[in-house]
């Protein structure tokens, strides 16, 4: 029988390695992206779950906008890493310092 | 039963993906394998039928979002070997601070009573129930300004996106209408009286 523990479980384990995930590509933005993609997905798993479970179809509406967010901030983050990488030919975090005072 | 080894399953696999997506030497396999956990919690979303997310999911994550990534992984020359400086260094932080993370939930899920329905199975849906129509009457109904706003947030992420990538290069011959419009009669032509040729 699956509960809501396993749900659950799955998707703080799956939080955890997109954290350590964050910790391990510092140097990599597209990866760095791709960590927070996978770290929306483990939320989103704990709200579709509590929703269903609950039976709350709130939950699964606020699904909804978090992928909108997700999708927006994607897009946003890609296109400022073109520009970045057009004027600075490296996406590397450490050549990122133009903003140091 | 079937369902237990079902969740087993793509459980596994869905952890497998994620530390696929975190330890790939190449960033495109990162991205494939960020798909593979896309399409596989599609899967287990349809499993606790929630079936129009589960369809959202595949359509606009591994559909726009993924093809995105790789299209700027691809487009981008990046050099790989730089990109994994500090790996050793840099993996027990991270594991630990994960680890610590992953603890701190399954105790607060475990230990503490929530009042969250944790033990129970999931109640079963008639098959008339529409999952699209609850979501849709909920969307539409009661969170229509969430709505809105949502709309507004992406033609605001399309406008930024052009916006930012847009590149006017000086000495490019391109088409410019509003000179086009703007140009007179005057500008142009210069009517020229010239007298006639008479005999001498």
């Amino acid at each position: 029988m699956i509960t809501l523990t396993h749900y659950m479980t799955l998707s703080a384990v799956l939080f955890g390695i997109s954290v350590a995930g964050i910790f391990i590509n510092r140097k990599n933005v597209i990866l760095l992206l791709m960590c927070v993609e996978l770290l929306l997905l483990a939320v989103n798993f704990n709200f579709v779950a509590l929703s269903r479970f609950m039976g709350d179809s709130t939950g699964q509406v606020f699904v909804f906008f978090v992928l909108t967010v997700a999708a927006a901030e994607s897009a946003i983050g890609l296109a400022i890493l073109v520009v970045l990488f057009r004027t600075r030919r490296s996406i590397n975090v450490q050549d990122l310092d133009v903003l140091r005072g | 039963m079937i369902t237990t080894i079902i969740f087993g399953f793509l459980a596994l696999v869905l952890v497998v993906a994620g530390f696929g997506v975190i330890m790939a030497r190449n960033p495109v396999h990162a991205a494939m394998f960020l798909i593979l956990a896309f399409v596989t919690s599609a899967v287990l979303w349809l499993l606790l039928e929630a079936e129009f997310l589960a369809i959202v999911l595949v359509l606009v994550y591994v559909g726009a979002v993924m093809v995105l990534f790789l299209f700027v992984v691809m487009m981008l020359d990046v050099n790989v070997a730089v990109s994994r400086e500090g790996f050793t260094r840099y993996a027990p932080l991270g594991a630990i601070v994960a680890g610590v993370m992953v603890l701190e939930l399954l105790v607060v899920m475990w230990a503490v009573d929530s009042g969250l329905p944790i033990t129970a199975d999931l109640a079963s849906v008639p098959s008339s129930h529409s999952n699209t129509r609850e979501i849709g009457m909920a969307l539409y109904g009661n969170h229509v300004v969430e709505f809105e706003l949502a709309a507004f947030i992406l033609l605001l992420a399309i406008v930024v996106a052009i916006m930012l990538t847009l590149r006017h290069r000086p000495g490019l011959k391109t088409q410019d209408v509003a000179a086009q419009v703007k140009v007179r009669r005057q500008d142009r032509v210069r009517i020229v009286k010239i007298p006639a040729e008479t005999e001498p």
